[in-house]
């Protein structure tokens, strides 16, 4: 791909706060019109990589282009081209949600008329139109989330920089703000995503990076990711202990704990993998109270690329645990 | 347009920004613009008696009422600017915390149209109080016997010292790590070289120290200079001092606020 198709490209981006290392060596090629997800735990350095390339903090190494507007020497010329929505929400909460599109507006230098006529437009795209007078500070999370998003919007950037983005918010508007976004990778913009959510990547992202202590240690699309990642099971939980011991001897066994009377055993969750876990169980006349289906989620692709804690002794139950050890 | 009127458009904006918060939240705007009335009215009428009687007595003239109010107007005015470095600082510090201004830093606008935004604003809220000083206190009986070009030269004085206090608060507030702590930062300025100034009783009534102290700062050439605009004393050389004074704090304060304002911003 020439360098002119990438909306973004990093190479070997550092960050140090004193003696802690935020990033340590980020390369970054990012198609235009794509969405990309970088995924991590907190602290792995997410949002600091959203800072630098939206040029609010320096880098302390590497370099970086947006839209091929170098971060240094262009940084007005990459200011021009990207949105950022933050974590943090940056609306001004003593003005109306509309008097915050005006004043985007007004900074983006759109004629009076025009810059009506975006926010109304905005207002009316993101369900705000009925809380247009209200100010910032009396909105749910939410509404102030997407009353951000509309605010990025208004200079109609080319990149878009959202950093986790549902991030403390109910479920209602988290479904809501994907639909929002996905309506945004229909309109041909970049998306640079980041989220400690792997169902949120794996919803929206074309491809996704995991980061971790200022590395990136994994690249590839949702289904890439997954199939390189081990961990589905099953939990069986039996009645007795001798149940137990049966169930153990007939299945692949996995770890098992004879506090809880469960068994784990490894399976991708399917329908048809369950049955005959049933199925075989019923047949040898071993009773099972419980069933619960595992599948890989950030825990797993995180612990499968950083190495995870050591394997637990088979009598501690936490959730983590019990999931490492399944490994 | 070019990158200048760009930097206008965008000071214009932050401004009505700043208004409209002032509006918004009216009760600390209007305990700004009223508060050095209050003083003007405690000093005038709590303080005024005993400290006229004694101005007089050591002048060896015959007290009369009335006389104290003339001396004090000028150092109220010079209150009334230092107390303005206070709502500045606050407002900046606490402006500086909100996601807003991280959104401003990535967007093309003239970066200065933040700060410039929140100096204008503070200008004109300031000057709005001190015009409100210079009303209650024609309506005390204060009387001066200032020319037209007298008095506009003392608005002139009392906008540009202003100016230079507030880009000082402004600097004040980007250090500071918190309100509150900007709020303390500002109140040498604000409260404590006030009081260590010609503003309330003559110099030569403070111990000696205090007095060397009291007749080379700042303050008090400022309040001599409008002393003599207002009520004809002798200004001598602090017009010119009253006005590099100004043009020190005022660009030594704008250039510390530039170079705050354009540090990365502290990691949260």
């Amino acid at each position: 791909m020439s360098p002119s198709q990438l909306a973004i490209e990093a190479t070997g981006l550092r960050k140090a706060y004193g003696e802690k290392v935020v990033l340590d060596g980020i390369d970054l090629a990012i198609p235009a019109g794509t969405v990309f997800s970088l995924l991590g735990p907190n602290g792995a350095g997410k949002t600091t990589t959203v800072q630098i390339l939206s040029t609010l903090i320096g880098a302390d190494g590497g370099s970086a282009r947006v839209i091929g507007h170098d971060l240094v020497d262009a940084a007005d010329d990459v200011r021009g081209v990207i949105g950022v929505t933050g974590q943090f929400s940056a609306v001004d909460h003593l003005l109306t949600a509309e008097e915050n599109l005006l004043l985007m507006a007004d900074l983006h230098h759109l004629p009076r008329a025009e810059g009506r006529r975006r926010a109304a437009q905005l207002l009316e795209q993101f369900d705000l139109v009925d809380v247009a007078k209200k100010m910032a500070a009396t909105f749910s999370g939410g509404m102030r989330r997407r009353l951000d998003l509309a605010m990025t919007l208004v200079g109609r950037p080319k990149v878009i920089f959202l950093d986790e983005p549902t991030t403390g918010l109910d479920p209602r508007s988290r479904r809501a703000m994907w639909e929002i976004i996905r309506g945004l990778v229909a309109d041909g913009v970049t998306l640079f995503l980041t989220t400690q959510y792997l169902d949120e990547a794996d919803q929206l992202a074309d491809r996704i990076a995991v980061l971790d202590h200022g590395r990136l240690v994994a690249q590839g699309t949702p289904a890439e990711l997954k199939r390189l990642v081990p961990g589905g099971h099953l939990v069986l939980h039996f009645p007795d202990a001798q149940a137990l011991d049966d169930a153990a001897r007939l299945l692949p066994a996995g770890p098992r704990d004879d506090n809880a009377l469960t068994l784990q055993t490894p399976s991708d969750g399917s329908a048809h993998a369950v049955r005959t876990v049933l199925d075989r169980l019923d047949a040898a006349g071993i009773p099972v109270e419980q069933l619960t289906v595992h599948t890989p989620d950030l825990d797993d692709v995180f612990f499968a690329f950083t190495g995870g804690p050591t394997v637990p002794t088979q009598t501690t139950t936490t959730d983590n645990e019990t999931k490492a050890a399944a490994r | 347009m070019s990158t200048l009127s760009y930097a206008l458009t965008d000071s214009t904006t932050m401004l009505r920004r700043n208004l409209r918060h002032a509006l918004r939240y009216p009760g600390m705007t209007i305990s700004v613009i009223g508060g050095p009335v209050i003083m003007l009215l405690l000093f005038n009428y709590v303080f005024g008696g005993v400290i006229g009687h004694g101005m007089a007595v050591g002048a060896g003239t015959a007290p009369h009422h009335g006389s104290y109010l003339n001396y004090l107007v000028p150092g109220i005015l010079l209150m009334t600017i230092a107390s303005g470095s206070m709502p500045v600082a606050v407002a900046v510090c606490t402006d500086m915390r909100e996601g807003i201004v991280a959104r401003f830093r990535t967007m093309p606008i003239s970066r200065a149209s933040v700060l410039t935004g929140h100096v204008v604003g503070n200008v004109l809220v300031t000057m709005a109080s001190a015009v409100l000083v210079v009303g209650v206190a024609l309506a005390l009986g204060f009387r001066s016997g200032a020319s037209l070009l007298e008095w506009v030269a003392a608005f002139g004085l009392t906008a540009l010292v202003t100016l230079a206090v507030t880009w000082l608060g402004v600097g004040l507030g980007l250090a500071s790590p918190t309100p509150e702590g900007a709020s303390n930062a500002v109140l040498p300025i604000s409260l404590l070289l006030p009081f260590l100034s010609s503003a309330f009783v003559p110099i030569n009534s403070l111990p000696t120290g205090l007095a060397q102290f009291a007749e080379y700062q700042p303050f008090t050439a400022f309040i001599e200079t409008m002393r003599g605009l207002l009520l004809g004393s002798p200004i001598g050389h602090n017009g010119i001092l009253a006005v590099a004074w100004a043009v020190v704090i005022g660009f030594g304060g704008y250039a510390w606020s530039k170079k705050l304002f354009h540090r990365d911003p502290v990691a949260r």
